[in-house]
């Protein structure tokens, strides 16, 4: 994966498989979030390949592949700030047509985070930091997804929502979906992932369980600061 | 008072017209940030094809609401084909270039127009294609009946194009602030990555805003040939600009700011023209421009953009 000259990512490889939450960490510029455009198409790869359910994704486009079963909540959350809140819950559910079924998950996304409920007729851009944190999980599930993307879902907020939003996530896996995390909280990630990847300049150093690099020497030092 | 009232009917006319096709600058503008200079020559196209369909049909004859609605419906049908080949052959495979590459094709396109029709003739029809140079003359489409309201002049043209024009500005409104296209044209016009991975295929909304705009700058043309029925290959490049200007006054992108920039526009071009100096009337739009770009650059209704980090 290339950015015109700058080589970002070198034969990484990774494996989510059904139903399992896999984190990705790594130091700040190691190519997480590349990895995750490259797979949900928001970028072309300049090689490598994607597979998804025993299909190729690389000829599609990023709707294509939201058409598959894959959302992505981006880094930097990706609200549309001149849309309302349940504006963009609602492009969340763009390709369904399952009028009851959107209603009710729309519903549901209140009821994982009631704060969205208040400001529903709100445009995004009148959200806190965290309320668009909770806007851009909700509505990447608005998809109902089978493999959710998640770049970063904790940046920049206070512990007690960095707490709803794991707890949120380890109830959307019991629900079957598979996530792929990408975090710098790399002890809440490591604690709910059946796996975990350690990226650092673009390539893929270690892996394990989550308990494993837990437990690990280089990990604790690198990413637990201790 | 009647003078006042004359211009405001005469101001509010023109000023729709500007509105109906800013609205075209300032929707194409919102997805892909780019000023499609060809965009006054889709309104010269859209009053040719509504002349060269009034013909077939026999415009010689009497004139029947039918024939006129065929001649309406016709020319969009051609206009939102023509944006939709534009933006496809055009822009599309310049879309990752640098903006100016964008901007220099939209010239390219808009001469391509205006010189294209200007071409001599097959001379294969009684009609010929392309028309020429010589001004062409749009067939009445119903006969006029004419008015005076306490010395006010108003006819039914004027009835109608008001009608008509409002009549798709209020629908267009509901299409971008109520259809499940129009929040996706809102989102693409955000964030067109993001917009992606909602599962919005964005070339296909980039190019239904395309037909929009120009369905919306054909019924501008055809209001106006109607009533001042001279038509030229060159026709379009006064309004075109005109109308550029609503859009900026607007806010550029501002679906709205556009409507109530053409008005605006249209009010004090006629007001100018009519109380200090008629030759004021196409410098009124620069004026205005100028003083926009220089007080207040975002537009009557543009923000500038906050974004949260
Ligand atoms: N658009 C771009 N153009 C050029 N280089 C880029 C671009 N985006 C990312 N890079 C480079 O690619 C490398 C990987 O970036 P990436 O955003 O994937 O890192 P990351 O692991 O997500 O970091 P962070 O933790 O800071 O978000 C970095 O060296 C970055 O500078
Ligand atoms: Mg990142």
């Amino acid at each position: 994966m290339h950015y015109g000259a700058v080589e970002a990512l070198r034969g990484v490889s990774l494996e989510v498989p059904d139903g399992q939450v896999v984190a990705l960490i790594g130091a700040n510029g190691a190519g997480k979030t590349t990895t995750l455009r490259a797979i949900s198409r928001m970028l072309r790869p300049s090689g490598g390949s994607v597979r998804f359910r025993g299909e190729g994704l690389g000829r599609l486009a990023s709707h294509e592949v939201v058409a598959r079963g894959l959302a992505h909540a981006p880094e930097g959350r990706g609200i549309f700030l001149n849309l309302t809140v349940r504006e963009n819950l609602e492009l969340g559910a763009y390709l369904r047509r399952d009028r009851d079924g959107i209603a009710a998950d729309l519903a549901r996304s209140f009821d994982l985070f009631p704060i969205l409920r208040d400001r529903q007729g709100q445009v995004g851009g009148t959200l806190s930091g965290g309320e668009q944190q909770m806007l851009s999980v909700a509505r990447a599930l608005m998809s109902r997804p089978r493999l959710l993307l998640l770049d970063e879902p904790s940046l920049g907020l206070a512990p007690q929502v960095v707490e709803r939003i794991f707890q949120v996530l380890a109830e959307v896996a019991r629900g079957g979906v598979s996530l792929l995390l990408v975090e710098q909280n790399a002890h809440k990630a490591l604690q709910i992932a059946h796996r975990a990847y350690v990226l650092e300049t673009g390539q893929v150093v270690m892996q394990g369980t989550g308990r494993e690099l837990l437990a690990s020497p280089e990990v604790r030092k690198a990413y637990l600061g201790e | 008072m009647t003078e006042f009232l004359q211009h405001l009917v005469n101001g509010l006319s023109v000023g729709t017209i500007y509105a109906l096709i800013a609205l075209g600058y300032t929707m194409v503008y919102g997805v892909l940030k780019l000023i499609n200079f060809a965009h006054g020559d889709v309104y010269m196209v859209g009053a040719f094809s509504g002349y060269y369909i009034a013909h077939a049909l026999g415009a010689g004859d009497r004139p029947t609401l039918p024939k006129a609605l065929a001649v309406f419906v016709g020319s969009m049908v051609v206009c939102g084909a023509l944006g939709a080949a534009i933006e496809r052959f055009a822009y599309r495979p310049l879309r990752a270039r640098p903006r100016l590459t964008a901007l220099i094709t939209a010239i390219g396109v808009s001469f391509l127009l205006e010189y294209g029709f200007q071409l001599p003739s097959f001379g294969l029809t009684t009609q010929p294609f392309p028309p020429g140079p010589t001004p062409r003359f749009f067939p009445q489409p119903f006969a006029r009946v004419s008015w005076s309201l306490g010395g006010v002049e108003l006819s039914n043209y004027d009835v109608v194009s008001f009608a008509v024009a409002f009549g798709f500005m209020l629908l267009l409104q509901l299409v971008v602030y109520r259809t499940r296209f129009g929040r996706a044209m809102r989102a693409v016009s955000f964030d067109a990555q993001v917009a992606g991975l909602m599962g919005i295929n964005v070339n296909r909304v980039i190019a239904g805003t395309f037909v929009l705009g120009s369905v919306l700058a054909s019924v501008a043309a055809l209001l106006v040939a109607g009533s001042r029925p001279t038509i030229n290959p060159l026709m379009g490049l006064m309004p075109g600009l005109k109308a550029f200007v609503a859009a900026v006054f607007g806010g550029i992108g501002n679906v709205p700011g556009a409507m109530v920039g053409g008005l605006v526009l249209g009010l004090a071009e006629e007001y100018v023209a009519g109380y200090l100096l008629s030759s004021y009337r196409d410098a009124i739009a620069f004026a205005i421009l100028i003083v926009v770009l220089l007080v207040r650059p975002e537009g009557l209704f543009g923000r500038v953009r906050a974004e949260k980090v």
